[in-house]
């Protein structure tokens, strides 16, 4: 999944269409970058024998997959979703592709962030695994696969919880299942060399038509700076007259 | 026009952000109904009964719906649905809401709108993007609107003065495909992140994770939970699940203390919806300031226990 980079200003278009993407810093959506590394540490414990690295998207979103290679994925599938199509791509439309895939690649487990940093939505993981009728095991900060069950233990509200789930199933990653690794320079050679297959949405019976339509995109209200206060003293008088303490 | 809330509750009480949500049903228009499953949860129907605003609560018991297993509770919510034909169905935008309502609404073919901040009309809403930076006014031609409700954009519904009527639903067939273990609450006596009315957080200028205890000190005294920035969470002084950021927890309390943080904007996204917000840096320059209501630029190991002193008179 590519986003814009986490660190750059997001500005919104002055018609109020949407963010300025163009010339913009692009990366792969941080969280998926934390579930490819899990899936590839899977692999090198030998629990699964391919790790395979899904992105739609525009051309650009190969860029994402040979970062995914360079982690250490064996092959890519780029499936090509471009122009209007790509601007409406919601959630849903990504669960029916990753659903289609999974049961032409005879996936047993699938990886994914647990929500994508540009629009926060939080859904593609719970959608694909109620697509296939699989369990999900959602805001993982712990797996471990054992036979044909996954331990998982996940981050909820004030705390974690572990459940324990069949496969296949769909997992997806919170921040602190683990650290992802630097691509280094001799995986990125090696990566030009693994194969990106291409698919499109309609070669898996996927229809992309979106019921969700975005009326206008605007600017959150500003924060204005407020004032320097001098003293600490000066500082707790000013909240106990503003209420706060 | 007529909406399902779906409760979270442990059995014995009911989880406030669904008290958000049902206020949030209630600007829809039209009847609102409160779906309670659990294994035994009389107590929280009672509780239900009297919240605002609530005409009908549906009621389902059995072993299955032990720790709200999202395969178990979406088969029953889609019979719930397919007998009452509700035209909205929302939850909480909690851990509990986020990870059931998508699988509900993928197996009604429906795309769901996550963690609305504001509802223009029945079919449109308001939600954050990029972690708070940009706002999307989103239209849902859904058949079936399915969404979540950020806690703090609604109202707390009243828990007094209701009196809504509850039935029993039949449960579904268990599915039997995952299994709840166990829950390992952080055990704390301060309030949790993204629900405290205070949030008192620390950044890479508190130089160690020892000196968190600074911050521990001036929390305790205001009931606070405590925070931190990526850079204090990179820098190995606290954990992660502290981080507030983009990456990491969105808060929005009523008092934001920034301690030693210098404001990045991966930070900014994660706090700047809070009411109040308050930084103390040594460098004038910090960005922090630029968003902070009363800014105080001193040396943190000085004034945050001065603070602490001063708010204990």
């Amino acid at each position: 999944m590519r986003v814009i980079d986490y660190a750059v200003k997001i500005r919104v278009k002055p018609d109020n269409s949407g963010v300025v993407t163009d010339g913009v810093k692009h990366s792969m959506n941080p969280f998926c970058e934390i579930a490819v590394e899990e899936a590839v540490k899977l692999k090198e414990k030998k629990l699964v024998k391919e790790v395979v690295a899904v992105s739609c998207g525009p051309q650009q979103s190969q860029e994402t997959i040979r970062t995914a290679l360079a982690m250490g994925a064996d092959r890519g599938i780029h499936v090509e979703v471009s122009g209007k199509d790509y601007e409406s791509l919601g959630p849903l439309q990504v669960s029916k592709i990753m659903a289609a895939l999974a049961k032409k690649e005879e996936a047993q487990l699938i990886i994914l962030g647990k929500q994508a940093i540009d629009d926060d939505c939080n859904q593609t993981g719970q959608m694909t695994a109620a697509l296939l009728d699989w369990p999900q095991g959602t805001f993982a900060s712990e797996v471990s696969l054992d036979g044909d069950n996954v331990k998982v233990v996940r981050e909820i509200d004030g705390g974690l919880e572990t459940i324990r789930i069949n496969t296949p199933a769909v997992l997806t990653a919170d921040l602190r299942l683990n650290t992802p690794r630097y691509a280094t320079l001799p995986n990125i050679m090696k990566a030009k060399k693994k194969k990106i297959a291409n698919v499109k949405p309609a070669d898996l019976g996927v229809d992309l038509t979106s019921r969700l339509e975005v009326l206008r995109v605007d600017e959150p209200p500003q924060r204005l700076a407020g004032m320097k206060v001098e003293t600490v003293e000066d500082l707790v008088a000013k909240l106990k007259d503003a209420g706060r303490v | 026009q007529s909406t399902l809330v779906v409760a979270e509750h442990n059995n014995d009480k009911l989880t406030p952000i669904t008290l958000n949500a049902i206020t949030a049903a209630g600007k829809l228009g039209g009847d609102v109904s409160c779906l309670v499953a659990g294994t035994n949860c009389a107590k929280v129907v009672e509780e239900i009964s009297k919240v605002q605003g609530v005409k009908k609560i549906l009621v389902a018991q059995h072993e299955s719906y032990k720790g709200a297993l999202p395969e178990e509770l979406t088969p029953l919510i889609l019979e719930t649905q397919k007998q009452f034909s509700f035209t909205h169905i929302c939850a909480g935008a909690s851990a509990f809401g986020k990870n059931l309502l998508p699988r509900v609404a993928a197996k009604l073919d429906v795309a769901p709108v996550s963690d609305i901040i504001e509802i223009k009309s029945p079919d449109t809403f308001v939600r954050t993007i990029y972690a708070g930076n940009a706002l999307s006014t989103v239209k849902c031609n859904e058949p079936v609107k399915v969404f979540t409700v950020r806690g703090t954009a609604f109202e707390a519904a009243s828990v007094e003065g209701g009196s809504a009527a509850s039935e029993e639903v039949a449960s579904t067939a268990p599915t039997g495909v995952s299994e709840w273990l166990e829950q390992n609450l952080t055990k704390s006596d301060r309030p949790e992140l993204t629900g405290a009315k205070v949030v008192v957080s620390g950044g890479r200028g508190l130089k160690s994770g020892e000196n968190f205890k600074l911050l521990y000190d001036l929390a305790d005294r205001l009931n606070a939970a405590v925070g931190a920035s990526r850079a204090a969470v990179d820098a190995g002084f606290v954990p992660n699940d502290m981080q507030v950021g983009q990456t990491g927890k969105i808060v929005a309390p009523e008092l934001y203390i920034a301690v030693g943080i210098s404001g990045a904007i991966q930070h900014l996204a994660g706090m700047k919806d809070s009411k109040t917000i308050v930084a103390i840096n040594k460098d004038p320059e910090a960005p922090i300031f630029q968003v902070a209501d009363y800014g105080l630029v001193a040396d943190l190991f000085k004034a945050v226990p001065e603070m602490t002193e001063a708010l204990s008179k």
